[in-house]
């Protein structure tokens, strides 16, 4: 068949095919958003979504996205003219970083108001709100800024990190006497925080001190594997952590439809301060939850800023760009790299208690792969490296779905938040809120002059 | 100093030798990258190394600053005091302790960072802040960050790129980044600093400020050079010493004069006539 010359030519062209992909993607978006098929007939889904008038919607709608995209373009040509421009003329100059207070207050105060805000905003639902800011978020963001340490700062690949949680859980599951085996003493829920914290450490330095010699793809499964390996001894070993019954879960037998409890397993108490006359206990609240995560997860950001910022900082930074040339400046490589591991492991280990005690019971299943991957998106999504961003990223990947759960059906929802991190990953790849570092690091990629893989390997030796 | 005869061994007249490497044999699967390579370098010299392609060069290098293991052979360091130490068997990072800091052929700065951070980084070398330290920010941390900012601007200031500190290093000019990789091996506090091919890819203008800055950190730090080199002017005009290595084995050493008209090197350079 002959094609004439000029319509071959406009098949061709950038803009048609962009144009032909953003009807594909209005097609499928169509496809995910109508009538589902059934295991008869199969295709009677597809057929009601794509012969029904209801497509040229989704067509028009991908022609929008391409018009977006290519006025996006063509903004971005300019911009990068413009940088071009400058870069050739001036030179690069970098300023020191600095602290913008007001902003950091503002945050802060914001906050500190937040379950505030939530009731006054949201008083039907307030108590469902609270919860996923201290379950869903504030947990999460203490995990997240772990990881970031391990990720972010040491460019290491850690997919077993929910492992650590886990140690950290069971750990004060233990010291609080809500474990099969007991410990010579019982301990408050405060004072398992050192020993959740050493236990991580001594077991991030047991899997990193022989596998941080490998490099990056090498590092990832044998960290897949740890979290597995930590899931299974959690499930199996019964007769010390309670197995899949997990910790804190009555045990009850059921008799024609009537179920008694057969023995009530010890929870993991909730945090308790007597100290100098002063009382207080968490309860089932959640508010003084968020609380006291909130004054953890501010003493260990200012920390963790601080150690970005010093000596130690510097090392991963040298060790992430040029692992050869950090050895040549007197940096033990592995020794920073294991004090990385070591330093993410204890932060997942520490939000592990808070778990524990706030829950009071949890199963093995809880600590599987997928929660250690959903850290990771969290970090990558928020920006890898930048404390900030890594916050920014979990409170919105965290409170997304669940503002959207009674708009789309549960089981589609995730479909939704995860097209988002494709779109995300494809046209910024740095993350919302990238690290100055990381975003200069992944620009010179482009420009071809660093090393291209943010998270893996460096360069090899010449 | 005294001159070698062009042909007899290398180490047998140095006084005071910094450095000795003494019958280092390398090899890759079958392939001898140095064989029997010894030489010695007296304390505060600059001894070039020179040699056709391939001849064993930067095996060498990477033999002295750990990051390759000979399979025999020794390599030692002998500090101020006389106290010797072996650098076999040592990681990169141990022998930079010791006090030897390198420079690569191919510039290996830290591309994402400011030439400041680039240099503070091997500043830190021989510091010792922690994870603990730098979390509390105790006053120990506080100290060596302020003797770390003063010692990195000195030394930019020494290399010249003082005003261009705040820049990130993959933007500098060519000749600057090498000045900058100088500057942040000297960070490192070494008596013997290795440099591999300085000169190579820099301009005429560049090659001559490398030229006094080598001399500069020679005679005013008292530290001394191993250099690799291509061009020869520049190994003729700053050397005070010559080893010529081929095919991994060393052919001839002496002053830069006599090593430029032995025949051996000639032929080495130029091919033997059939």
């Amino acid at each position: 068949m002959a094609v004439p010359a000029g319509v071959a030519r406009l098949l061709r062209s950038q803009d048609f095919r962009r144009l032909a992909s953003c009807w594909a993607i209005g097609l499928v978006v169509d496809v995910m958003t109508g009538a589902a098929g059934s295991n008869t007939a199969p295709t009677a889904g597809l057929a009601a979504d794509l012969g029904h008038p209801r497509v040229l919607v989704f067509l028009a709608l991908g022609t929008v996205l391409w018009l977006g995209l290519t006025a996006y373009g063509r903004r971005r040509e300019q911009v990068r003219a413009r940088i071009q421009l400058v870069s050739t003329n001036a030179s690069r100059l970098m300023a020191p970083p600095r602290v913008r207070y007001p902003a950091l207050v503002g945050v802060l105060v914001l906050a500190i108001l937040a379950p505030q805000l939530v009731n006054v905003l949201l008083p039907a639902t307030k108590v469902f709100w609270q919860q996923v800011l201290v379950d869903d978020v504030g947990i999460f963001v203490l995990l997240a800024i772990g990881l970031n340490v391990v990720v972010g700062f040491a460019g290491l690949l850690d997919l077993g990190y929910i492992a650590f949680y886990a140690i950290g859980a069971y750990v004060s599951a233990y010291w609080t006497g809500a474990l099969p085996v007991q410990p010579p003493f019982h301990l408050n829920p405060f004072w398992t925080f050192p020993m959740a914290v050493a236990a991580a450490i001594v077991a991030g330095v047991i899997l990193g001190a022989p596998t941080l010699r490998l490099r990056g793809d090498y590092l990832a499964i044998v960290t897949l594997g740890f979290g597995e390996i930590i899931q299974i001894v959690a499930r199996n070993l019964t007769s010390v952590t309670g197995g899949p019954q997990g910790v804190g879960y009555l045990k009850t037998r059921t008799v024609n439809g009537q179920s008694t409890v057969v023995a009530r397993q010890l929870t993991v108490p909730h945090f308790s301060i007597h100290l100098l006359g002063i009382n207080f206990d968490w309860t089932l609240d959640n508010v003084p939850y968020y609380y006291l995560l909130l004054v953890l997860a501010v003493g260990i950001i200012v920390a963790f800023r601080l150690l970005e910022n010093s000596r130690v900082g510097r090392a991963w930074t040298a060790i992430r760009e040029d692992e050869v040339a950090a050895e040549a400046c007197g940096i033990n490589t592995l020794k920073y790299k294991i004090m990385a591991f070591a330093i993410g492991a204890s932060t997942s280990g520490f939000a592990g208690v808070l778990f524990a005690s706030k829950n009071g019971f949890f199963d093995p299943p809880i600590f599987s792969v997928q929660l250690s991957i959903l850290v990771l998106v969290f970090v990558i999504f928020g920006g890898m490296g930048s404390i900030v961003g890594v916050i920014v990223g979990t409170a919105v990947l965290q409170v997304l779905p669940q503002s959207l759960r009674h708009q789309f059906p549960q089981q589609d929802l995730f479909i939704y938040v995860g097209a988002l991190l494709v779109v995300m990953m494809i046209f910024r790849p740095q993350g919302l809120i990238p690290s100055r570092r990381r975003s200069r690091e992944l620009g010179l990629a482009e420009e071809g002059v660093g090393g291209a893989d943010a998270m893996g390997a460096p360069g090899t030796a010449p | 100093m005294t001159a070698a005869p062009p042909a007899a061994p290398p180490a047998a007249d140095v006084r005071d030798p910094i450095l000795s490497v003494r019958e280092v044999t390398l090899r890759f699967g079958g392939v001898t990258s140095l064989a029997d390579v010894t030489l010695a370098q007296e304390r505060g010299e600059i001894l070039a190394v020179i040699g056709p392609n391939g001849a064993g060069k930067t095996s060498l290098f990477n033999c002295v600053s750990g990051v390759y293991q000979p399979q025999q052979g020794s390599i030692t360091l002998r500090d101020a005091d006389g106290q010797e130490t072996g650098v076999v068997g040592r990681k990169p990072s141990r022998v930079t302790g010791l006090g030897i800091a390198r420079t690569f052929q191919n510039i290996r700065l830290f591309n994402a960072l400011t030439a400041f951070e680039n240099v503070k980084i091997g500043v830190e070398a021989r510091q010792h802040t922690g994870p603990v330290g730098a979390m509390l920010r105790l006053p120990r941390t506080r100290r060596e960050e302020g003797e770390g900012d003063a010692r990195a601007f000195e030394l930019l200031d020494f290399v010249g790129l003082r005003a261009r500190s705040n820049e990130v290093a993959s933007g500098l000019p060519y000749g600057a980044q090498r000045r900058l990789e100088i500057a942040r091996a000297l960070g490192t506090g070494p008596q013997l600093l290795l440099l591999d091919e300085p000169a190579a890819g820099t301009n005429p203008v560049e090659k001559v400020e490398l030229e006094g800055l080598i001399r500069k950190l020679n005679a005013e730090m008292g530290i001394s050079v191993l250099l690799i080199e291509h061009d020869m002017r520049l190994v003729m005009s700053v050397a005070t010493r010559v080893v010529v290595l081929n095919f991994g084995r060393v052919i001839a050493a002496g002053l830069p004069a006599q090593v430029q008209h032995d025949p051996t090197v000639v032929e080495a350079y130029l091919g033997s006539a059939p």
